[in-house]
C-alpha cells in the first residue's frame, strides 16, 4: 500500500521554542492514522504544516509522492481543534462560502450540501444563524464543511469534542464510511478508546519528537508482556496462589465473573508458552477464565510518554 | 488569488447586512441634518429674544446714540434719580440699566459710566455699548478741535492692501486659507475614513478569532489573501456608506433649505442694519468683481491633480493604516486589549490634522508643512492640504510631491509586509495578551 502523506525529517521552531524536532511519518493511503501525544507535544504544528498554514524550517512533506504545493489544500479537509463559524451568518450561506473557498463551484457546493444536510437530518437549518444553534449542531455543520469537497486526506483534530454520544457515533460512522470510500484519515485525539476502535496506524509525539509509530497491531504485539488473566476455581485459594508465585510473576486481577474464584494476572517467564501455563493450571484447578492481557493504547501511551520523559 | 473576490464579497455583505451598520447608514444623515436644523432654530429663537436696556443719561451727552439692533433695544429714562431708575428697570424686568452720570464734560461722564444688571452681562453686549461710547467721545472731542463733519464721516474708512506677485498677477487675500480648507476637507475625509473603517477591519479580524473560524478559513486560503480581502471588502462597504451619507445628506439639506427658504431670508434681512445694507448695495459692484475673482481662482485649482492625488493618497494611506489595524486585531483576543496599540496609530493622524490646521493654513510651504507632507504616516492628510496650491511654481515643488508619493509607496509595502507577518502568527494565538516585545518576536517567525 502506498503512502498518501509522507513527512520527512521535519523541524519547526518558534523563536527559541522547538515545536517539532526531526519528525518523520508515513500515512498509508486508505488508512485511519492516529496522531497521539500529550498537550503541547507538537501535533497541531504538524497538522498545520500539512495544511500549509505554516511551513517547516527544515524537512519536506510529500502528498501523493509530490512535494506539498498550494493546490493540495483542495484535496485536504481539515477540522481544527479550535473551530467555529461566523456567528451572524446563515448556516447555508456560510457553508457555501467555505465550500467555495475550497474550490467547489457554487452550484456543486449547493447540491452536495443538500445531500449532506439531508443525510445528517439537518436540512431545515439552512436559513438559521449559527448563534441560534447549539454547540453540537454547529459541530455537525463544521463536519459537513470539512468533508464536502470529497478530500483525499481528512484531518480531524479532536472531532468528537462537543458531541453527545449519539451524535459522536453518527460522526464516527461517517468517518468510517468515508474511509471505506477511499479517503485517508488523520485523527488527532486524546480519547484513547476511539483510537483503539478506529485507527489502523498510530504515531506518538512527545515533546516535539516522534517516539513511536507503526501499525496499531504491531505496536500492541511489541508491547505484549505475555501476561494472562486467569480465573481459577479451587478449594484453597491461598495455597494455590503461593504455589503459583514460586513459578510465575503473579499479581491480583479484577474482572467480572459469575463464580467465586481466584483472580490473578500471571506473567510468563521466557521459555514458557501459554500452553504450559494452561496445562499447569488445569492440573491444579478448574480454569474458568483464561485471557491474554492486550496492552491498551492508553497503557502504551502513558508508558511510552513516561519512558521518553525519564530518558529525556 | 482566485478566492480573493469570494472573500471580498463575503466581507462586504457581512458588513452591509449588519443591522447596526444599516441603522448607522440611515440615521447618521438624519442626525446630522437634524442637529443642524436644531442649532439653526435655537440660534434664531435666541436672537429673537431682544435684551432691553434702560439708559439714564443725566448729562445728555449720548442723545440718540444708542440705537436698537437685532439683539438689544434701548429705552431712554429721563429726569429721574438713579434709585428710581434702578427700581423701575428692575420692575420692568429689563436686562440692565446703563447709567451715565452728569459730568464736567463728555469725557468725565464717560469715565464714570456704570452698568447695573441682574446677572453678569454678556461680553458682546458690553463691548457693543463700549463701542458706542468710544466713538461718541471721539467724535465730540474731534468736533471740539474744529474738525468738520464730512471729515469725521470719512474717518471710519478701512483700507485694504492689494496683493500682486512680482509678475504683476493679482492675488486675492485669504485665498491660501481657502485653498487649504479645501485640501483640509479632503485630508479630514481620509482621517475619518481611516479611523472609522480601520476599526471595522480590526473588529472583523477579532471576530474571526473569537469565533474560532479563522483556522478553518486559512486551511483554504492564504492569510494574506484573507487580510487583503477583509480590508478591501470593508472599505467598499465604507465607501458605500459614505456615498449614501453624502447623497442623503445633500437631499435632506436641499429639502430643508426649500422648507426654510423664506424664514432664512427673513433672518438674513433682519440681521443687517438698514444703513449697512445700503453700504453693501453701494459696494456691490466691487464685491461682485471680487467674488468673480475668487471663483476664478478656485476654478483655477488644478482639480484634476487634486482629485487624482486624493485617490492615490486615500488608497495608500488607508491601506497602510487598515493593515496596521488588521495586525492589531490579529494580535489580541478581544477589543479591550487593543488600547495599548491604538494610541500610536491615532497619534500620527491627529498630529497630521492639527499640524495641518495650525501650520499649513498659515504657511503651506514652510518647513513644518514640508516635513509632515513627506513623512508617510502624515503625508496623505498634510500633502492634500498643500496641493490645492498646485504643483510646480507657486505650489508644491515637484520633487516634494514625488518624494512624498515614493516614500508612501515604500512605507505601504513595508507596513503591509510587516502587518501580514504579525497577522499570520497572531490569528492562531489564543489566550495571549502580547506586548510589543512579543510582536517583534513574531516578525522573526518564518
Amino acid at each position: 500500500m502506498s503512502n498518501l502523506l509522507e513527512v520527512n525529517d521535519v523541524s519547526k521552531k518558534y523563536g527559541q521554542y522547538t515545536a517539532l524536532n526531526h519528525v518523520s511519518l508515513k500515512v498509508p493511503e486508505g488508512s485511519i492514522f492516529g496522531l497521539l501525544g500529550p498537550n503541547g507535544a507538537g501535533k497541531t504544528t504538524l497538522i498545520r504544516i500539512v495544511n500549509q498554514i505554516t511551513y517547516p524550517d527544515t524537512g519536506t512533506v510529500t502528498f501523493d509522492g509530490k512535494p506539498l504545493q498550494p493546490g493540495h489544500v483542495a484535496l485536504i479537509g481539515y477540522l481544527p481543534e479550535e473551530r467555529g463559524l461566523y456567528k451572524s451568518m446563515k448556516v447555508g450561506e456560510q457553508a457555501l462560502y467555505l465550500a467555495q473557498l475550497k474550490g467547489l463551484s457554487r452550484k456543486e457546493a449547493k447540491e452536495r450540501l443538500h445531500y449532506w444536510f439531508d443525510r445528517l437530518g439537518i436540512g431545515d437549518w439552512w436559513n438559521k444563524k449559527i448563534q441560534e444553534l447549539s454547540k453540537g449542531m454547529a459541530q455537525k455543520i463544521q463536519f459537513v464543511v470539512t468533508v464536502l469537497h470529497n478530500p483525499r486526506l481528512l484531518i480531524f483534530d479532536e472531532p468528537f469534542s462537543g458531541f453527545d454520544p449519539i451524535n459522536a457515533n453518527i460522526i464516527k460512522d461517517e468517518i468510517l464510511h468515508l474511509r471505506d470510500k477511499g479517503a485517508t484519515v488523520i485523527f488527532s485525539t486524546h480519547r484513547m478508546e476511539s483510537v483503539e476502535e478506529l485507527c489502523d496506524d498510530i504515531a506518538l509525539i512527545n515533546k516535539s519528537q516522534k517516539i513511536l509509530d507503526g501499525k496499531l497491531v504491531d505496536i500492541k504485539r511489541q508491547y505484549r508482556s505475555n501476561t494472562f488473566e486467569v480465573g481459577l476455581e479451587t478449594e484453597n485459594k491461598e495455597a494455590l496462589r503461593s504455589e503459583l508465585e514460586t513459578r510465575f510473576t503473579v499479581s491480583g486481577a479484577v474482572f467480572k465473573s459469575l463464580a467465586d474464584e481466584l483472580k490473578l494476572r500471571i506473567q510468563l517467564q521466557n521459555g514458557h508458552s501459554p500452553n504450559d501455563l494452561l496445562q499447569y493450571l488445569v492440573s491444579k484447578s478448574t480454569v474458568s477464565h483464561f485471557v491474554e492481557v492486550i496492552p491498551s493504547v492508553n497503557d502504551i501511551f502513558i508508558q511510552t510518554v513516561k519512558d521518553s520523559d525519564s530518558n529525556g | 488569488m482566485d478566492k480573493l473576490p469570494l472573500i471580498i464579497k463575503r466581507e462586504y455583505l457581512a458588513k452591509v447586512r449588519n443591522r447596526s451598520f444599516i441603522v448607522m447608514t440611515v440615521l447618521s444623515p438624519l442626525l446630522v441634518v437634524g442637529m443642524a436644523a436644531l442649532v439653526f432654530f435655537l440660534t434664531k429663537a435666541n436672537n429673537e429674544e431682544r435684551k432691553v436696556i434702560a439708559v439714564l443719561d443725566e448729562g445728555n451727552f449720548f442723545r440718540e446714540q444708542f440705537k436698537d439692533d437685532a439683539s438689544i433695544a434701548f429705552v431712554p429714562f429721563r429726569d429721574i434719580s438713579l434709585e428710581t431708575a434702578k427700581d423701575s428697570a428692575q420692575h420692568a424686568a429689563y436686562y440692565g440699566l446703563l447709567y451715565i452720570p452728569e459730568g464736567r464734560d463728555i469725557e468725565n461722564a464717560a469715565e464714570n459710566i456704570e452698568f447695573f444688571c441682574k446677572e453678569s452681562p454678556g461680553l458682546g453686549t458690553l463691548s457693543s455699548m463700549e463701542g458706542v461710547i468710544r466713538s461718541r467721545v471721539r467724535d465730540v472731542k474731534l468736533r471740539n478741535f474744529g474738525v468738520p463733519d464730512e471729515v469725521l464721516g470719512e474717518m471710519g474708512r478701512n483700507y485694504e492692501i492689494n496683493v500682486e506677485n512680482f509678475t504683476g498677477e493679482k492675488k486675492l487675500r485669504g485665498i491660501n486659507e481657502m485653498k487649504a480648507v479645501i485640501g483640509g476637507a479632503f485630508g479630514y475625509l481620509i482621517m475619518m475614513f481611516i479611523i472609522i473603517y480601520g476599526a471595522f477591519v480590526m473588529r472583523s479580524v477579532i471576530e474571526e478569532k473569537t469565533s474560532r473560524i479563522i483556522e478553518v478559513i486559512i486551511s483554504s486560503v492564504k492569510p494574506f489573501q484573507l487580510m487583503l480581502g477583509k480590508i478591501i471588502g470593508t472599505s467598499l462597504a465604507g465607501i458605500t456608506q459614505f456615498v449614501i451619507w453624502i447623497i442623503s445628506a445633500g437631499l435632506l439639506l436641499f429639502v430643508l433649505a426649500a422648507f426654510l427658504g423664506i424664514s432664512m431670508g427673513e433672518l438674513g434681512g433682519s440681521r443687517i442694519p438698514p444703513d449697512a445694507a445700503d453700504a453693501m448695495n453701494n459696494m456691490s459692484g466691487g464685491m461682485q468683481e471680487k467674488m468673480q475673482l475668487y471663483i476664478a481662482e478656485l476654478l483655477n485649482i488644478s482639480w484634476g491633480v487634486l482629485l487624482f492625488s486624493f485617490v492615490v493618497y486615500f488608497i495608500l494611506g488607508y491601506l497602510i493604516y487598515s493593515s496596521i489595524y488588521a495586525a492589531i486585531g490579529a494580535a489580541v483576543d478581544n477589543e479591550t486589549d487593543t488600547q495599548q496599540f491604538m494610541f500610536p496609530v491615532i497619534l500620527p493622524l491627529m498630529l497630521a490634522i492639527y499640524v495641518g490646521f495650525f501650520s499649513v493654513f498659515n504657511n503651506p510651504h514652510g518647513p513644518i508643512a514640508v516635513a509632515f507632507s513627506l513623512f508617510p504616516l502624515t503625508s496623505p492628510i498634510v500633502m492634500l492640504m498643500r496641493l490645492p496650491g498646485g504643483i510646480g511654481t507657486g505650489g508644491v515643488p515637484v520633487w516634494q510631491f514625488v518624494t512624498s508619493i515614493v516614500l508612501l509607496v515604500v512605507t505601504f509595502l513595508a507596513i503591509v509586509w510587516l502587518a501580514a507577518k504579525i497577522y499570520r502568527v497572531g490569528i492562531l494565538m489564543y489566550g495571549k495578551k502580547p506586548g510589543y516585545k512579543e510582536l517583534y518576536k513574531w516578525l522573526k517567525y518564518s
